[in-house]
């Protein structure tokens, strides 16, 4: 279990509280400047709040050496930076630094899970766009974590690849990883996430299953765009209000699978 | 990968007994009176400085550029160097360059000091960003204190001493400064080599860098007394030679895996390669006084660090 208490950050969370189950795909929403990436650095204890912790499987984050909680929590940043023209595998590799092994079988088992053993001997900057992400996805997956935290993993990628990442990040829920995602694209949040987290200025503003906290009511509060979804479950689509939202004077309609 | 690691000894260990004869006097050691005392006492000492310091550059170069995450730093930016000169030159300015022992200790001093204030501004967080500013400030302070020194001799004859000694030269040093640099400088190649974890991490950026273990702190720990090891008892022994850290890790770099890691090691072998036979050029050549080497490699730096700028801006097109 991977929980947050009564998080406070000035300017940015303001008394979060959420328990996070493995086996579950979790997704963080909200719109711009919520407090979204604040919340996972401090789940990932790369960020320490100004009150409240973050306690996994009970202990104080801050409390376990950096080694120990690197072995328990894969971080993956939205930068994607990559500073060096490693090669597919020896970036994948950095994975096992935590683990201070060569882990060749674990390096192995996440190139074939994200189909990357063709691509394995190439310089990174060869890559297209897709494969990148599934290389840096890769290389959480070779540290073998019982958490996987992710900043945005879909953002810059089309929609098939879009599909192709959260399948994998599926998997590894259903291998019993608890995975935690920002996302901002609320239909992937919808149709993917087990749970949905909504905050809204630093504060939680709902916390369920999809269908309950993107609530179209929930959106309209807390996005300003008046908006349904249409399509089955697991097959939603958002579509927002033109005129109302233009008259809220916020964003256009959009939709996605 | 440690494809160029016996390549490079192969090559350090023929350029060592081949610099050793080379100078404007070819040395044979069976014919040439005296041979023994010139190869003992000037050649040989001479050859493992020149050996010494252009490891430490190069080991400096790339573990710099390793955390910076950028092809063009260079060991200079930390303002250590140019603390140890400071140093340097202070002891000049006070006389004390005739001892053998006080004008290196100055510069370590200087060093020494370049590298507390910058641990005292960068505090105990790690950013890279502020440190690296830190370092600059603390460069240009060194540096127009140096010239205010200068300034301050009281003589012309003095002033010519510091202006020569800035240059950077291994003439005239002997097995005392070896015994000075060398475990310095090997006690900082091995800090910088322990470095090279965190180094590779950071290939990934900061944030991904803390989330996989590294601490920030003791990276830049590691980092400021490996380089303070290794740049300040350089200059300690023989001036400011610079280029060495910025260009060798660049041409060691396609030869390894890329990881910086893996990079260390090689370019602190390449960096005494390249200073042992541009020192042995500055001999060689037969112009009226020897060339000094911290000129002769700033020659030679100039236009690489010009290609490199160019190179990189065909491929930002």
């Amino acid at each position: 279990m991977l929980e947050a208490r009564d998080l406070m950050l000035a300017g940015r969370l303001d008394g979060v509280s959420a328990a996070l189950r493995p086996g579950e795909i979790t997704a963080i929403c909200g719109p711009n400047g919520a407090g979204k990436s604040s919340l996972l650095q401090c789940l990932a204890g790369l960020l320490a709040p100004g009150s409240g912790d973050v306690r996994l499987d009970d202990t104080a984050l801050g409390r376990i050496p950096a080694r120990q909680r690197a072995q328990a929590i894969g971080y993956l940043p939205q930068s994607g930076e990559v500073a060096w023209d490693l090669s597919v595998r020896n970036l994948v590799a950095l994975g096992r630094l935590p683990h201070g092994d060569g882990g060749e079988a674990q390096i192995d088992a996440a190139l074939a899970a994200l189909d990357l053993e063709i691509l394995s001997t190439r310089p990174v900057s060869t890559l297209s766009g897709g494969e990148k992400a599934r290389v840096l996805l890769a290389r959480v997956l070779a540290g073998d974590p019982h958490w996987i935290l992710a900043d945005e993993p879909l953002a810059a990628l089309d929609l098939g690849h879009q599909l192709a990442l959260i399948g994998h990040l599926r998997q590894a829920a259903e291998a019993g990883a608890g995975v935690v995602l920002v996302l901002h694209d609320l239909a992937l949040a919808m149709n993917h996430a087990s749970r949905v987290l909504v905050l809204e200025q630093g504060r939680v503003a709902a916390d369920g299953p999809p269908e309950t906290a993107l609530d179209p009511m929930l959106i309209e509060r807390v996005w300003g765009v008046p908006a349904r979804w249409l399509g089955e479950p697991g097959a939603r689509a958002l579509v927002a209000d033109d005129q109302a939202a233009s008259a809220a004077g916020a964003g256009s309609s959009r939709g996605s699978a | 990968m440690t494809r160029p690691i016996p390549l490079l000894l192969i090559s350090l260990a023929v350029a060592i007994p081949l610099s050793l004869l080379a100078g404007r006097v070819w040395l044979d050691p069976w014919t040439t009176p005296n041979a023994a005392v010139i190869l003992g006492e000037l050649r040989l000492p001479r050859a493992l400085l020149a050996v010494t310091i252009g490891g430490g550059l190069g080991a400096a170069g790339a573990a710099m550029q390793g955390y910076l995450r950028n092809p063009l730093a260079d060991p200079g930016l930390f303002g250590i160097a140019p603390g140890a000169a400071l140093g340097a030159v202070v002891s000049l300015l006070l006389g004390y360059a005739a001892s053998a022992w006080l004008l290196p200790l100055f510069a370590l001093a200087g060093a020494g000091g370049a590298m507390l204030l910058l641990a005292l501004i960068a505090g105990r967080a790690g950013g890279i960003a502020l440190f690296t500013l830190a370092g600059m400030m603390i460069a240009s302070l060194a540096g127009a204190l140096t010239s205010l020194a200068i300034s301050l001799a009281p003589n012309a004859f003095a002033t010519s001493e510091i202006v020569v000694w800035l240059m950077g030269a291994l003439t005239d040093r002997g097995w005392p400064d070896v015994w000075l640099a060398a475990p310095l400088t090997l006690a900082g190649i091995v800090l910088l080599r322990l470095a090279g974890r965190g180094l590779d991490a950071l290939t990934l950026g900061e944030a991904a860098a803390r989330s996989l273990g590294i601490s920030p702190g003791r990276l830049q720990a590691l980092l400021v007394v490996g380089v303070g090891l290794t740049v300040g008892s350089g200059v300690a022994v023989a001036g400011v030679i610079g280029f060495v850290g910025l260009m060798v890790p660049h041409l060691v770099r396609p030869l390894t895996d890329r990881r910086p890691s893996a990079l260390i090691v090689p370019s602190a072998l390449a960096g005494a390669l390249l200073v042992l036979v541009a020192d042995c050029l500055c001999r060689i050549l037969p112009l009226v006084t020897e060339l000094r080497l911290g000129i002769a490699l700033s020659l030679i730096g100039a236009p690489f660090f010009l290609h490199l700028l160019l190179k990189m801006r065909r491929e930002a097109v």
